[in-house]
C-alpha cells in the first residue's frame, strides 16, 4: 500500500486531484481510497486530501501521516507548515512553484519535482488551475500510475464539457513533460 | 457494474435503484451529498419521486412518517443534531410499525460544535425501536440500504431501519462500489406492499392513544419482533447473496477469530483499521481477531456470545460514550456472558473524529496486557485537562 498527502487551500482544487488519481488506480484495476481532510473548509483555508492505493481493498481508515508522495498545489503553504513532515525516506514530492516561490527546503533524500503549473494551467486552461498538471506530473515523476488511466479518468469527469475536456487532457500531457 | 466513487453518492444510487415514492430530508453535515445528489435525480426526473423540501429534521421525519403510512416507499437522511432532532417523531415511527429507511451518517453531538465523525448519534437513539445496523465501507453502506427495505417491509416486522455510515470517513471518502443493476435489484426487492395503510375507502388511525389496557403489548410486540430478527436478518443476507453473488448482511462478522486469545470488538468503519492491525499482529504470531458488531438493534448476545467463546481477552472498542457510566457497546457486550466471561475491557477513542490510527489500536491491546478497564479513553492529551481549563 502507498499514500499521496495533497496539500492546498479550500477552492485549489484537491479533492479533485485525489479523485482524479483515485479513479486512474481503479481504470488499472487498483484500489483507492480518496479522502479529504475531514471538515469545514472555508475558501482559501489550508486543507489536505488524502489518497492510499493498493492491490488489495483499502480497509485502513486514519489519516495519512507518513506519505510516500506529496503533492502541493499551493507554494504559500510552505512558508506555514511542514509539508515534509513524516515523508518516507525514498518519497517523492511534486509542488507546483510560482516565478517568486523561495528555494525549497526539502528534507535529504526526497525527490523534489518543482514545475510552474499555474503558469502552464494558464497557457493551457487559461485559469490558475494546476490539478490536472500536477496529475500528469505525478504520473511522470512516480510511474505509479499509466498517462491512459488519467485521461480515461479525466473524460469520464468532464464527458458532458468536450472543451474542457480536451484543455484538461492537454494539461495532463504538459505536467508529464514538465516533470521530465 | 464496479465503480470508483463517493460513499454518498453510493448511497443516493442505492436510494434511487430501490424507487422510493416520497424522499424528504434536510441538509446537515456530512449527510448533505446524500440529499443533494437524490434531489438532482428526482429534478432529472430519473426517479418517479416526490422530494419534500422542510425546514427542519422534524418536519422532514413527520413527512416520511405520512407518507409511508399511506401505503408509500420513503427515504431520508441525517445526522448528529438532526437525528436527535427528529428523536420525537422516530419513536413514533418504531411504534407505529412503519418501515422507513433512513442513512445516517454519523456525526458527534454538540457542545462543543463538532461536525466530525462519532457513533453518540445514533447510539443514543438506540432505545427507540429502529433497527440499527453500522456499515465497514461504502459498499455496506450501499447494500444494506437496499436489504434494508427488504427487512423493514416484511410483514412480519415492519419496523424502520436506520442505516448507519462513519460521517467524512466513508461519506466524504471515494473508494471502489460495486453498483448493483437494476433488474437484479428488482428482483431482489419488490414494490412496496403494505400490509395497512391510511385509505379513504378503508378508514384506519395510527398512532391513537395506547391506553394501560393496551399499551404494555404494543411495546412486547416490538421487543418481540425485534428478537425475531436474529434470524431474519442474515436470511436476508442470503437471499441478497444469492441474488448478486456477494455478501449480504449479518448479524456480526469474525475476522481471523478461530483461534484467537484476544479479541477487538468495534462497529462501522474503524474496523477496517483494525482488520490491517490484526494481520500485522498474525504476521507475528499474535493470536487476535476481531468481532464487528454489524446490528447493535437487534443487538445479537447469543452470535456474540459464541463467536468470543474461545476467547481470553475480550477488548471492546466505543466510538460514542453513555455519560456517567461507560462506552455503550462495552456494557451490551459485557452482558451477553454467563458464567464462563473473558476478560472485558472497554475503550473510547475517536470522539468528534479525533482520528484513530494503528497506533491507537497498538496502544488499546498493550493496555489491556497490565490492566482490564472499563472506561479507558485513548488519544487524551492530558495537557488540555489541566484545572485551569475547568474554571
Amino acid at each position: 500500500m502507498k499514500e499521496i498527502k495533497i496539500f492546498a487551500r479550500a477552492g485549489q482544487g484537491a479533492i479533485t486531484t485525489a479523485s482524479i488519481l483515485g479513479e486512474a488506480f481503479f481504470n488499472q484495476g487498483i484500489y483507492a481510497y480518496a479522502f479529504p481532510s475531514f471538515g469545514a473548509a472555508r475558501m482559501g483555508a489550508p486543507m489536505n486530501a488524502f489518497l492510499r492505493f493498493d492491490s488489495k481493498p483499502v480497509r485502513l481508515r486514519s489519516q495519512i501521516y507518513n506519505p510516500d508522495y506529496v503533492i502541493i498545489i499551493d507554494p504559500t503553504l510552505l512558508k506555514s507548515e511542514n509539508c515534509f513532515k513524516g515523508i518516507k525516506k525514498d518519497g517523492v514530492a511534486i509542488v507546483a512553484v510560482r516565478e517568486d516561490t523561495e528555494v525549497i527546503k526539502a528534507p535529504k533524500g526526497l525527490k523534489l519535482i518543482t514545475l510552474e503549473a499555474e503558469k502552464i494551467a494558464m497557457e493551457v486552461i487559461g485559469r490558475p488551475f494546476s490539478n490536472t498538471i500536477l496529475v500528469g506530473a505525478f504520473a511522470k515523476a512516480t510511474g505509479e500510475v499509466k498517462l491512459e488511466s488519467i485521461n480515461e479518468s479525466i473524460k469520464k469527469r468532464f464527458s458532458e464539457k468536450p472543451e474542457i475536456l480536451n484543455k484538461n487532457i492537454e494539461a495532463v500531457k504538459r505536467g508529464f513533460e514538465a516533470a521530465a | 457494474m464496479r465503480e470508483f466513487i463517493e460513499g454518498s453518492y453510493a448511497v443516493a444510487r442505492a436510494v434511487k435503484l430501490c424507487k422510493p415514492g416520497v424522499i424528504s430530508a434536510y441538509p446537515i453535515t456530512p449527510q448533505t451529498h446524500i440529499v443533494e445528489r437524490l434531489a438532482d435525480f428526482v429534478a432529472n426526473k430519473e426517479i418517479n419521486c416526490q422530494f419534500v423540501n422542510v425546514e427542519s429534521e422534524h418536519s422532514a421525519a413527520s413527512v416520511v412518517l405520512g407518507a409511508c403510512a399511506t401505503g408509500v416507499r420513503v427515504f431520508t437522511a441525517t445526522s448528529s443534531q438532526g437525528l436527535i432532532y427528529m428523536s420525537e417523531v422516530l419513536f413514533n415511527i418504531a411504534g407505529m410499525r412503519l418501515p422507513i429507511v433512513m442513512v445516517n451518517a454519523n456525526r458527534a453531538l454538540s457542545a462543543p460544535i463538532n461536525i466530525w465523525n462519532d457513533q453518540q448519534d445514533a447510539i443514543s437513539l438506540r432505545d427507540s425501536g429502529w433497527i440499527q445496523v453500522y456499515a465497514e465501507n461504502n459498499q455496506d453502506a450501499l447494500d444494506y440500504t437496499i436489504q434494508a427495505y427488504r427487512i423493514a417491509e416484511n410483514h412480519k416486522v415492519m419496523l424502520p431501519v436506520m442505516v448507519n455510515m462513519d460521517g467524512f470517513i466513508l461519506t466524504h471518502g471515494m473508494e471502489t462500489v460495486d453498483m448493483p443493476e437494476q433488474n437484479l435489484v428488482d428482483k431482489f426487492l419488490p414494490a412496496y406492499n403494505a400490509p395497512y395503510k391510511l385509505d379513504v375507502e378503508n378508514p384506519m388511525s395510527f398512532g391513537l392513544l395506547g391506553d394501560p389496557s393496551i399499551y404494555l403489548e404494543a411495546r412486547y410486540a416490538v421487543q418481540k419482533t425485534l428478537e425475531d430478527l436474529v434470524t431474519l436478518i442474515p436470511a436476508v443476507g442470503r437471499d441478497f447473496n444469492s441474488v448478486f453473488g456477494r455478501k449480504g448482511i449479518d448479524l456480526v462478522e469474525g475476522y481471523r477469530l478461530e483461534d484467537a486469545k484476544v479479541a477487538i470488538v468495534a462497529m462501522g468503519s474503524v474496523c477496517g483499521t483494525i482488520k490491517d492491525y490484526i494481520d500485522q499482529e498474525r504476521e507475528k504470531g499474535k493470536q487476535i481477531g476481531l468481532l464487528k458488531v454489524i446490528t447493535y438493534r437487534p443487538f445479537p448476545k447469543e452470535e456474540i456470545a459464541k463467536a468470543l467463546e474461545n476467547a481470553s481477552k475480550v477488548l471492546v472498542l466505543d466510538k460514542a460514550i453513555s455519560l456517567g457510566n461507560e462506552g455503550p457497546l462495552f456494557t451490551e457486550v459485557k452482558s451477553v456472558f454467563s458464567a464462563k466471561s473473558p476478560k472485558v475491557s472497554g475503550f473510547v477513542a475517536g470522539l468528534g473524529g479525533r482520528d484513530i490510527t494503528l497506533e491507537t489500536i497498538k496502544e488499546m491491546v498493550n493496555i489491556s496486557k497490565k490492566e482490564q478497564p472499563r472506561c479507558k479513553f485513548l488519544n487524551l492529551k492530558q495537557e488540555l485537562l489541566k484545572e485551569e481549563f475547568y474554571v
